[in-house]
């Protein structure tokens, strides 16, 4: 959605941090912080969806619940802009001024055994949020979660079973019926199809993109798919130990990825095709530790083009294109495309 | 290391599965988790078992493994020849010096499978010395060039950690280490990168190829996705409710899948849908395995099911234009058309 770029967003988040103390000793001293997330900005349009890529521990997860102040934030602002009202920061509201605005802002969450009580019926779990804010008078409940429901391809009589009763993907279902009960405008999928199988998560996608089309939702794309990543996207931001090293339009990340991270990341998936042998960035090691981040740029001590002005700064932001940003020293033009990577070719190729 | 591959030049049957039936019995009755499964493995090959949760494919190895709890899992019938040897017919023993030596396994989570009291390369070294006879110093040097072998870093320190200092990527290094310390004939992988980032998963199936070309051993490798199977396997079984439905080469059965649930299974990848265009599914959910339906098990979501479908099981035949293509299905012709 690159029109997107001219409208106002609904959502700009600027610097957040979401720093987690550690605590040690019978004093608990303060020793220090697990950065997870350390000063990430970007925006969220209407009716795009946005991913947040990374491998685990990158803080993707960590900054999609920070923006809803599941975690409250170290730093940083989300300005949120609320249909006919004026702009909010959602990080300087309290609790009860918070509540008022979490009817637009919903989440589902991975897990769909873990993130439905079982001992609620489906009914209870879908209506809950609808009974909680008084949306609608106590009669109507049921009425509207039977459309829902329905809405989500479940039939509407399935409101009074548990959550047992049913598969992985219908579970998710149930979840999305929770999700969209308030009629949200921005809704958090934090890897809301990683544990379905394949056949069941194409169900699912196509439940999602239906539902932004017919109600102009935005989505906040968590996940470790690559290739989901790539189908359901407008937008992408790739993260690495805390900050985003890379953000741009999904053609702009899968067609010309600049960072040396985004590239290894899209080299390591496999394509389901035999034929096809990648020319494969391996990269050594582990992510470090988010507690102790290498100086300078957070990926040299991985990254297969470090210099020395790697460890000496953090790389500014460069705007390569009106949507295509990227944190990297190699940007500057003074060393050699970096398309002459030391690729590891496949050895069975 | 030594090359040790059972005896057999590559492309002999190392592993031959047949008709293998394991059953469970629940409150419901009894669930016929594997249920009639063949398959062939060639030495020196990879062959891939892939399917969605629940289709079988890990019990199908923990019956290889003789792992299934019994009770309430039984053997309901089959064979599983290795080396050409029968395993279902031995005994207990005699198999105890097979696993773990000649057959050896990794998991998906190696956290639970790895010992979280004692250091890793004490957990390498048992192996060896029960296996191997080695004594303390021989094998805990055994544990150290293993590690190396799986290429972690400063193996002599490493050695003495514990799992849970170790990342996951390392763990299953370590998990691997352990299965080649006694130079198995056969590697039977679980979803060894299901819970790995990809660009770990990358590190691993990498060190996984690079291991089997050095020894020669063959890899029976079970997993769910369908591109991890594309890149590293010479053949596919593809599994759907207890059973193979299709059986080839991996470049035959990608090019040309002719089992409908193949063929919806391939179609439903993001990865071959255009931007906009809505993904292609498979109605409904797989069958529970105390209630299969009858005849053909894919026919509830089969888009080409007949009556014929209901009334008789479509046997695995082998196509007549394409060697080494089998496939389970009555409809062949239209599936063409799919």
């Amino acid at each position: 959605m690159s029109q997107a770029t001219h409208t106002t967003p609904l959502i700009e988040v600027r610097e957040l941090r979401k720093w987690f103390p550690i605590h040690k000793g019978i004093i608990q001293r303060h020793v220090g912080d697990v950065k997870a997330v350390d000063g990430v900005s970007f925006d969220v349009f209407p009716g795009e969806t946005l991913s947040l890529v990374g491998e685990s521990g990158c803080g993707k997860t960590t900054a999609a619940r920070t923006l809803l102040r599941l975690y409250e934030p170290t730093a940083g602002s989300a300005i949120y802009h609320p249909k006919g009202e004026a702009a909010v920061d959602l990080f300087s509201l309290g609790a009860r001024e918070m509540r008022r605005w979490r009817r637009d802002l919903s989440i589902i969450f991975q897990d769909p055994y873990e993130s439905l009580n079982p001992r609620m019926s489906v009914g209870q779990i879908v209506g809950e949020g609808l009974l909680v804010h008084r949306v609608v008078p106590k009669r109507q409940i049921d009425d509207r979660v039977a459309s829902l429901l329905e809405r989500v391809g479940l039939r509407a009589e399935t409101r009074n079973r548990y959550p047992h009763e049913f598969s992985g993907g219908q579970r998710q279902r149930i979840g999305i019926a929770r999700a969209l009960a308030l009629e949200p405008r921005f809704i958090v999928c934090d890897e809301a199809v990683s544990a379905l199988d394949v056949s069941i998560q194409a169900q699912v996608v196509n439940i999602l993109k239906d539902l932004q089309a017919e109600m102009g939702l935005s989505y906040l794309f968590i996940a470790h798919d690559l290739s989901i990543v790539k189908y359901i996207s407008d937008r992408i931001a790739v993260m690495y130990l805390g900050r985003i090293v890379e953000l741009g339009t999904t053609r702009e990340i899968f067609e010309e990825p600049q960072h040396p991270y985004t590239k290894a990341l899209l080299s390591a998936v496999p394509v389901p095709d035999p034929t096809h042998r990648p020319e494969r960035i391996l990269l050594t090691g582990d992510v470090p530790s988010p507690i102790d981040p290498p100086s300078g740029c957070h990926f040299r001590t991985r990254c297969p083009f470090a210099e020395d002005r790697c460890r000496e700064a953090y790389p500014e932001l460069t705007q390569l294109t009106e949507t295509h940003t990227v944190s990297c020293h190699l940007m500057d033009g003074t060393v050699t495309d970096t398309q002459d990577a030391p690729a590891v070719s496949d050895e069975l190729a | 290391m030594s090359e040790r591959n059972g005896g057999m030049k590559r492309g002999e049957v190392l592993l031959e599965v047949t008709d293998l039936r394991t059953h469970f019995r629940g409150e419901e009755g009894v669930a016929k988790a594997v249920d009639g499964v063949s398959f062939k493995l060639l030495s020196g090959e990879t062959l891939g078992v892939v399917g969605e949760s629940g289709c079988g494919k890990s019990v199908t190895a923990m019956s290889i493994m003789q792992l299934v709890p019994q009770p309430p899992g039984f053997i309901a019938g089959g064979s599983i020849r290795f080396a050409g040897r029968d395993l279902l017919s031995m005994s207990i023993d005699e198999f105890r010096r097979i696993r773990g030596n000649e057959i050896a396994m990794i998991f998906q989570e190696p956290m639970t499978a790895l010992n979280p009291v004692y250091r890793v390369g004490e957990q390498i070294a048992e192996a060896v010395r029960l296996h191997q006879g080695l004594d303390r110093e021989a094998s805990r040097a055994r544990a150290i060039e293993m590690l190396d072998l799986v290429k972690i870093p400063s193996p002599e320190k490493r050695v003495d950690d514990y799992p849970h200092q170790m990342s996951g990527g390392m763990r299953q290094r370590v998990m691997i280490a352990m299965a080649m310390s006694c130079g198995p004939s056969l590697l039977i992988a679980d979803e060894p990168t299901t819970a790995l980032d990809v660009t770990v998963q990358a590190q691993i199936l990498d060190l996984i190829r690079g291991l089997q070309q050095e020894t020669g051993m063959s890899v029976l490798l079970i997993t769910h996705d369908l591109g991890v199977v594309a890149e590293v396997s010479d053949h596919v079984a593809v599994m759907y409710a207890g059973k193979v439905v299709e059986y080839a080469a991996v470049a035959d059965l990608f090019a040309q899948p002719r089992h409908p649930y193949t063929i919806g299974l391939l179609k439903s990848l993001p990865d071959l849908a255009a931007p906009g265009e809505r993904l292609h599914t498979i109605p409904g959910t797989v069958p529970s395995a105390f209630h299969f339906p009858s005849g053909c098990r894919f026919r509830t979501r089969c888009p080409l099911a007949s009556a014929e479908c209901a009334e008789r099981e479509p046997p695995l035949d082998e196509l007549p234009d394409v060697g080494g293509h089998s496939v389970a299905c009555h409809h062949l012709k239209e599936a063409e058309a799919l």
